[in-house]
């Protein structure tokens, strides 16, 4: 419809005739069909390229899973244990694959289900396309069965959403929700159907979305804030480039590289930047953040120019922002105007695309090392490895350590597995320690922090990747929030190589407790299940590793078995997570110890 | 410093879009002093003005977030200086309080006000004006006791001779024709 209105402003403004545009409609490609609006669902899905659905079924959304049932040679259908471990899967998906997660709810509960996913789908910018059955619309607004305001209530937490009440709309409503899902910065859509409008008719015709008046994805950048830049970036002495997300999801690797090596200036990741460039390139010089290198951390305060590329300046990034990077002049490349000057003023913003903009920046600065300056970072490299690193990785005390796990799960797969996360210690201890050789390899929930994100995500990222290894490092207290997945890992024999860490605690809490609170440990001890009985009820093989001589084989074991695996690990109860810069303090004030 | 800004939002029209705009000053808790919405000159362009009490850094960081909703066209700030607004203020009376001297004939007339009706129990009068105008109006017909009184978001255009909105929309036809 409002392609419609868009046609007719545009006609009227050049004086052409409507009949004009309606000829040249009919000229385009388009093939007409009489079909029930839940056919209309799954074709225009198809035609979206969509290969993967996950879902649950319920009452609402019946009519589009009886579509579904004639399509099964067309697109996979995961049916997770609960409508969250769909969202997350999806998201799992969209993170190693680039394209829209698509998953299916039914009304009211399985709606709001949803949530939880689709919050921290949007913090992320995560492309997702969530389709939710509604009531049939005459029910709308009156309390009826699995009834839920589902447009209000995820409204805060989308980029866009839409109710569908007739069978006509849905086409048009798809074409838009992929569109906007997926271009400029991306996130999560939702697109709720009444019954009606799934079981109404209409003559289906799909014509992509490639524009939408108020809708403005990415703006051109501007040659002369690149000159800005350019002329900053030569002339500094101590510049430093923060990179994230925004590089992996404008497919800027190479560019970024680029720029990098010629400039030849030290670059970080934040967490959701991981994978983005080379662990061990020799301008990577770790991650940002509470729980980043010590490095990147301490002289963020000491440079003179910070090159932020596709990220938003997080708190946890930031620290105090009044004491952040004072020394340094700010160049911000941004898609989204809204984040440039949101947390940290920029001297020169570049707002557009990441690809674009490192591309047009690399032929404009001179080429250029900065060994001294790099040598800053190596030296912080060598403390932190003597005081932190070390212990975590190559430990010699007794008790197990996440690092040493992270540390030999990553060399056994060759430093080329994809790393799903949940949320926690074993979060930043993966993140820290295992090492990444291509883009797209780390699935994490960063902004929102979602425990129990984890397990459904790395379903997720194994069926969009199929032919990687997929480790998931998961705590006791995140795995026992999707515990139920194991079904559907199970079910859809999907590889995953689950590693559980186990503390028997929430860990991350512990430690905050241990350092803030006195030690008053309130309700962070959990009394745990045999994880490994579990997994053998759903039918997945495991077993558990407690002393490190079985540890390396343990791993070998679980990467050599040929279908989803559940290793469990023992590590140290009381273990923290060192470096940290504590809440509210200043990035160069980041602790060692505590 | 806090002061007043008025924020204009161009949009389609649009079911939920309010609810959309609203969140945003919701999440910053930054309360709506007033908010008005209706076609504007362009057909089918929709025009909010939505009047807020905060610093000017808070106002572009909210018009940001308004500006990159998807069926949001644009979104400016203004403070007051640059715009030319007015409220209206409906105020109920008794009649007999009409009857019985010709005071409140006397504020309507002085205060640039009108009666829109009266009847033998009521009359109704009508005051457009700025915020303090019509509340110095309630605070003198209420001698003779207000027994209900409404006033209105406030309804604001610029001071700048074209329609801002207006080059946003050549661009971005200009853009979208080259699509095609």
């Amino acid at each position: 419809m409002k392609d419609e209105l868009l046609k007719q402003m545009i006609s009227k403004a050049k004086g052409t005739q409507p009949a004009v545009q309606s000829i040249q409609q009919k000229q385009s490609d388009m093939t007409t069909k009489r079909i029930t609006g839940s056919e209309a669902v799954i074709r225009s899905l198809l035609k979206e390229g969509v290969d993967t659905i996950f879902g649950y079924p319920g009452g609402a959304i019946m009519p589009i899973y009886n579509a579904l049932y004639d399509h099964d040679k067309h697109v996979t259908h995961i049916l997770t244990r609960h409508e969250q471990g769909a969202v997350h899967a999806a998201e799992g998906y969209a993170r190693v694959t680039g394209k829209a997660g698509v998953c299916f709810a039914t009304s009211g509960p399985g709606a709001t289900n949803l949530i939880t996913g689709i919050a921290d789908a949007m913090i992320d910018s995560i492309p997702l396309v969530c389709i939710t059955g509604q009531v049939t619309s005459p029910l709308l607004g009156t309390d009826a069965f699995q009834e839920s305001d589902v447009v209000g209530i995820s409204m805060p937490v989308t980029k866009w959403n839409y109710q569908v009440t007739s069978a006509e709309e849905i086409p048009e409503a798809i074409a838009q929700a992929f569109y906007i899902a997926q271009t400029g910065r991306p996130g999560p859509v939702l697109l709720d159907i009444t019954k009606d409008a799934q079981f109404g008719e209409l003559d289906f015709q799909y014509k992509k979305c490639r524009k939408i008046r108020s809708y403005v994805p990415e703006t051109p950048v501007d040659p002369h804030q690149v000159k800005k830049a350019a002329g900053l970036i030569d002339k500094a002495k101590k510049p430093f480039i923060l990179f994230g997300h925004g590089v992996i999801l404008s497919n800027a690797e190479n560019e970024l590289k680029e720029f990098i090596e010629k400039t030849g200036i030290p670059a970080a990741w934040t967490l959701l930047g991981l994978s983005a460039f080379p662990t061990v390139h020799p301008l990577n010089v770790g991650m940002l953040g509470m729980h980043g290198n010590y490095g990147p951390n301490l002289l963020t305060n000491e440079a003179d120019l910070i090159i932020a590329i596709g990220m938003r300046f997080d708190d946890r990034v930031t620290g105090k922002v009044s004491e952040y990077a004072k020394k340094a002049k700010i160049i911000h490349i941004e898609i989204d105007p809204a984040e440039v000057n949101k947390i940290v003023k920029a001297d020169v913003p570049i707002i557009g695309d990441a690809k674009k903009a490192l591309k047009m920046l690399a032929n404009n600065v001179k080429k250029n090392s900065h060994s001294e300056w790099l040598e800053k970072f190596r030296e912080c490299d060598r403390i932190e490895f003597e005081k932190v690193i070390s212990k975590d990785i190559y430990p010699k005390k007794d008790g197990l350590t996440m690092g040493e796990v992270v540390r030999i799960a990553s060399e056994k797969t060759g430093n080329d597995a994809i790393l799903v996360t949940d949320v926690g210690q074993q979060q930043m201890i993966a993140s820290r320690y295992f090492r990444f050789s291509q883009s797209k390899s780390c699935v994490t929930s960063g902004g929102l922090g979602t425990m129990g994100f984890g397990l459904p995500a790395s379903m997720g990222a194994q069926i969009g990747a199929p032919n990687r290894t997929v480790i998931a490092m998961i705590g006791d207290g995140g795995f026992q929030m999707t515990i139920q997945e194991l079904g559907t890992i199970a079910q859809n024999k999907l590889p995953v190589k689950i590693i559980i860490l186990n503390n028997n605690f929430l860990g991350m809490v512990r430690q905050w407790q241990e350092l803030f609170f006195d030690k008053r440990y309130s309700f962070t001890e959990l009394h745990n299940p045999d994880f490994i009985m579990i997994g053998k009820g759903f039918g997945i093989e495991g077993h558990k590793v407690e002393k490190r001589e079985n540890l390396e084989a343990g791993i070998q074991k679980m990467i050599d078995h040929k279908g989803p695996y559940l290793l469990e690990v023992v590590v140290e109860k009381e273990d923290n997570v060192f470096p940290m810069v504590p809440s509210g303090a200043s990035v160069s004030d980041v602790l060692l110890e505590p | 410093m806090k002061r007043e800004y008025i924020i204009t939002v161009f949009s389609e029209n649009h079911i939920g879009l309010l609810n959309r705009i609203t969140i945003v000053f919701t999440r910053r808790k930054i309360n709506i002093e007033s908010l008005t919405v209706s076609e504007s000159a362009i057909p089918g362009v929709y025009k909010f003005a939505i009047v807020i009490n905060t610093t000017e850094e808070q106002t572009q960081k909210v018009v940001g977030q308004i500006d990159k909703l998807v069926d949001v066209l644009k979104a400016f700030y203004h403070t007051n200086e640059e715009m030319i607004y007015q409220e209206l203020a409906l105020y109920k009376v008794s009649a007999e309080a009409l009857f019985e001297s010709d005071q409140i004939e006397k504020i309507v007339r002085q205060s640039g006000a009108r009666i829109l009706e009266i009847t033998k129990e009521y009359i109704v009068i009508e005051k457009t004006g700025h915020t303090d105008e019509t509340q110095a109006l309630f605070h003198e017909l209420n001698q003779f006791n207000v027994t209900q009184f409404i006033r209105s978001g406030r309804v604001a255009i610029t001071r700048d001779p074209i329609e801002r909105l207006s080059e946003f929309l050549r661009e971005r036809d200009a853009f979208l024709e080259q699509l095609d």
